[in-house]
């Protein structure tokens, strides 16, 4: 469904990606892990198309995309979450989620400037659709509240509601449980098997290895910018090289507590 | 009554009520002329608030599309022999064409640097209709015929309160449908984050584009209102400092409330006139109050008054 081939990235002479290749499959739930600044964020900025790479493809859908706008990759099935939150925090959590079915509703600027009943029609199936995601994602109750009022956890779940209204292929979370408790990075998990269950590419960014090794099928490993392991769970926690870089003697230990 | 209030439509029906009954409590014609000059201001504040309240871009150039609706129905009906509501028509097309092209461009850029993109926009048009003296009668400016509509002329502050104030109610119609559907759920988005609305796949640049050109008509159309209303249109229409105006206007009211955008031209137009009696210190009492109302109400009349009483 996604992959890319050989990417390359690098800012002022530093180089941020070298080399670095996947692909994940349609209901696969792949992670990216790795230290602080080995360049899983940069990977997906070049992916959803914030960035352009030097070298490397990539492709969606086995149509090339390398350096694709971003709201064309949308259009394409590509969606995402951010690290650093990306909320609307001046709309309400409904309205958020709304904005994410934009490429599903009928945009006809003179419709809208006079408010015809098909545009009232519209953005009453658009609500219901929100609600409906904000209940998939364990929001319920606070549709109306403003974004910007709602706590932390809640909104890392909004992101993921709103990035799911596009309806997309690839959807690609940027730590999805940064900074949530035991319980909702519990809900997040659920959440996220049941997306991948419905036939969705779900890439992963996440520190969380308890959460990485328990639901991921594949991991992806990175180091300084380049591939240092792929594998499943178990491969990549036996991995000689993995441990020296990321996981260390207590990450392992964190992550053998993960049930497979 | 209580879904009406929380209804995005309550400032129209508010908005109508007030152009409705105000007749009735104005003392003389003089105070309609007021409140006529008010309504034409807002209108062009509505539509800047849209940008600027709403898709959080900045243009201190919309004097410049508010001169091309002025020049239009001068310059039409006096060397094209165009009637001048056909005039103003095809101003409003002209501006909006303006910021279609002009808008392509400049609207790439952000924040301080779309500000100075605009207001340099806002000083060539205005530069343009200074040295084309031939056309526009240069500095001095030039003389506005009546409007005439189906053989009536439309004159006088009692038909122009009339006129500007339907024109305010159903532009601000307009905004709220607009704010309400898909485009203004993009526009208030990329306010927030374009980051996150571009990989929803809201196309960021022809949406600014839009809300650009939008504002720009209303603009455009208040402008041709206000030189029909004078019958005399001169550069300092189109000035800068009038491009400054709207903006302050848009902010004082408060900027994405549509009511207070019309606050805020209703306290720009009425204020020095109010003001008058404090004499040589006019500016500086006038000066002093934008000051305190950003001091106290930092996100503006409306919006912080509404925050403070009313809803909780």
């Amino acid at each position: 469904m996604l992959a890319t081939d050989t990417i390359g990235i690098g800012f002022g002479g530093v180089t941020a990606l070298s080399q670095v290749s996947f692909k994940v499959d349609p209901g696969e739930i792949f992670a990216i892990i790795g230290p602080n600044g080995a360049g899983k964020t940069t990977l997906f900025n070049v992916v959803s198309g914030l960035y352009t790479p030097r070298e490397g493809r990539v492709s969606l859908g086995g149509e090339d995309v390398t350096g694709m706008a971003p709201h064309l990759l949308a259009r394409r099935g590509l969606s995402r979450t951010f690290q650093n939150l990306q909320i609307f925090f001046r709309m309400s959590a409904a309205e958020n989620v709304m904005v994410g079915r934009h490429l599903h509703e009928r945009r006809n600027i003179a419709a809208h400037l006079f408010t015809l009943p098909s545009v009232l029609r519209q953005n009453a199936f658009t609500r219901a659709k929100a609600e409906d995601l904000l209940a998939f994602v364990g929001l319920t109750g606070i549709a109306d509240r403003a974004a910007g009022a709602l706590p932390y956890g809640a909104l890392r779940r909004l992101e993921i509601a709103r990035a799911l209204a596009t309806e997309p292929k690839v959807l690609l979370l940027d730590e999805p449980a940064a900074g949530c408790n035991p319980v909702e990075t519990a809900e997040i998990d659920e959440v996220i098997q049941k997306i991948a269950a419905s036939g969705v590419a779900v890439v992963l960014v996440e520190h969380d290895m308890k959460l990485v090794m328990k639901i991921s099928h594949r991991i992806h490993v990175l180091d300084q910018g380049r591939t240092i392991a792929e594998g499943t769970a178990a491969e990549v926690r036996a991995n000689e090289r993995v441990i020296a870089a990321y996981l260390g003697k207590h990450g392992r230990a964190e992550s053998e507590h993960a049930p497979d | 009554m209580r879904r009406l209030l929380h209804s995005p439509y309550a400032v129209v029906v508010l908005l109508a009520l007030i152009v409705a009954l105000l007749p009735l409590v104005l003392p003389s014609t003089f105070y309609m002329r007021m409140a006529a000059l008010v309504f034409i201001f807002a209108l062009a504040v509505v539509g800047l608030n849209l940008l600027m309240g709403f898709a959080g871009q900045v243009s201190l150039g919309h004097a410049g599309f508010f001169g091309i609706g002025a020049y239009a129905v001068a310059v039409g009906p006096a060397h094209l022999g165009i009637p001048s509501w056909a005039a103003l028509v095809l101003g409003a097309a002209a501006a909006g064409l303006m910021a279609f092209i002009v808008g392509r461009p400049i609207l790439r850029l952000r924040g301080h640097y779309l500000a100075v993109a605009t207001l340099g926009l806002g000083l060539l048009i205005a530069l343009v209709f200074t040295n084309e003296a031939a056309w526009t009668g240069g500095p001095d400016g030039m003389p506005v015929p009546r409007l005439v509509v189906f053989g009536f002329r439309v004159f006088g502050p009692r038909m122009w309160y009339w006129i500007a104030g339907i024109t305010l109610v159903i532009g601000t119609w307009i905004c709220v449908n607009l704010i309400a559907s898909p485009t203004g759920r993009a526009l208030r988005a990329i306010h927030d984050s374009e980051t996150a609305s571009r990989v929803l796949g809201v196309d960021v640049a022809r949406y600014k584009l839009t809300a650009f050109v939008i504002s720009a008509i209303y603009a455009a159309i208040a402008g041709a209102y206000l030189a029909l209303f004078d019958g005399l249109v001169t550069p300092i229409t189109a000035g800068f400092l009038r491009s400054i105006e709207f903006v302050t206007m848009a902010v004082l009211g408060g900027l994405g409330s549509i009511f207070g955008g019309i606050v805020g031209a209703a306290l720009l137009v009425l204020l020095p006139q109010v003001l008058t009696v404090f004499h040589d210190y006019e500016h500086i009492v006038l000066g002093a109050v934008m000051i305190l109302i950003m001091i106290f109400l930092p996100t503006g009349i409306v919006p912080a008054l509404a925050a403070r009483f009313g809803r909780r």
